[in-house]
């Protein structure tokens, strides 16, 4: 059975990589679609609630994010393990949600603005006090759609 | 002269390139879609000019408070979590008509005709300052669960499909049936600071 010997000392033909690119571009923009560039670096941890009954924000340039949980480990020396709120790249305080809203509502299109929604990522076990002061926040900037965001559950 | 051929640009490594921009926006992108529960806050009341007293029919109004030991007082009485859906749901929909459930109004409907619809009826859900957020969310899932499976119900009745797959006109007339109105009460303080 010479066919299966090692005689004759045959190369393996090469591989043609020439389509290669063109099949890493495909995925990459395949990539570029279904993602969404990450804009802030969180400064609090926060585990999301869970619920069942979820919707999907819509449109993702109109969402606005407040994030209020406790400050990542790095900066528990300086500011402790309060709860705090993060708006953007910074620390907040309360009475900075109303500049921030109105800032964020002048930087959309006009016929978005009504469509503004506000998610509140927060964490399980925040008190509702600081949740409450924010939604008063909201209201009194007019920014009257807001977002519990939450994880699903499994259905009990 | 003679035509010269421009060479071909070896492109062995536009794989490489097309690579690296691949791990770039792997690294620099989150796929996470956000999800979350829809609410919609009342607007502004002025300080200036005097609130407007809405009178609600008691019937009407069913009171959901959150403690902050997480522990739930609706209407007066202490449940499980597990029975405010069976509750709200038989406050919302009153099919028997009962004196101390929300009154039952005519109403033209699209696509239905004339219903009783109980319109008026409001929740109104309050929470202390120390309750749990999860615990609040938890309530506010079950408020919509609630809301959920009655138009579920009807749609199902009329249309034979789920609330969810019905059309732009349908989901109208349903949620005109069962409008959902919680309303999250003003923010007291009690004592202390």
């Amino acid at each position: 059975m010479g066919k299966f010997s090692k005689a004759g000392g045959r190369e393996m033909p090469e591989l043609n990589t020439s389509s290669l690119p063109d099949l890493v571009f495909a995925f990459l923009f395949f990539i570029m679609m279904v993602t969404t560039m990450r804009e802030v670096t969180l400064k609090v941890v926060f585990k999301s609630p869970q619920a069942t009954e979820l919707q999907k924000l819509e449109k993702k340039s109109l969402v606005t994010f407040i994030y209020i949980g406790q400050p990542v480990q790095e900066f528990r020396s300086k500011m402790g393990t309060e709860t705090r709120l993060q708006l953007n790249d910074q620390f907040a305080e309360i009475s900075e949600i109303q500049d921030y809203i109105a800032q964020e509502k002048s930087s959309m299109k006009e016929e978005d603005q009504p469509f503004m929604t506000v998610s509140i990522k927060a964490d399980q076990e925040t008190k509702m006090g600081i949740i409450t002061d924010v939604k008063q926040a909201l209201r009194e900037a007019y920014a009257l759609k807001i977002s519990y965001s939450a994880t699903q559950a499994a259905a009990r | 002269m003679g035509k010269r051929k421009t060479p071909g640009i070896n492109g062995s490594s536009s794989a490489d390139i097309a690579f690296m921009l691949l791990i770039f926006f792997l690294i620099t992108t989150s796929m996470d879609t956000d999800k979350g529960l829809a609410r919609r806050l009342p607007p502004p009341v002025d300080k200036e000019t005097e609130k407007p007293i809405v009178d609600i029919k008691k019937r009407n109004l069913m009171t959901v408070l959150i403690n902050t030991q997480n522990q739930i007082l609706c209407d007066g009485e202490y449940i499980e979590l597990s029975q405010l859906r069976v509750k709200v749901k038989e406050f919302v929909e009153n099919a028997y008509n009962d004196e101390n459930k929300p009154e039952r109004v005519e109403e033209d409907i699209d696509l239905f005709g004339k219903m009783m619809v109980t319109k008026h009826h409001v929740i109104s859900l309050m929470n202390d300052r120390g309750t749990e957020y999860q615990a609040y969310i938890d309530v506010q899932n079950e408020l919509a669960k609630a809301y959920n499976e009655l138009r579920d119900d009807v749609s199902r009745k009329k249309f034979n499909k789920l609330f969810e797959e019905l059309d732009e006109r349908q989901q109208k007339a349903v949620m005109q049936i069962y409008p959902q109105k919680i309303s999250e009460a003003e923010p007291k303080n009690y004592g202390g600071r």
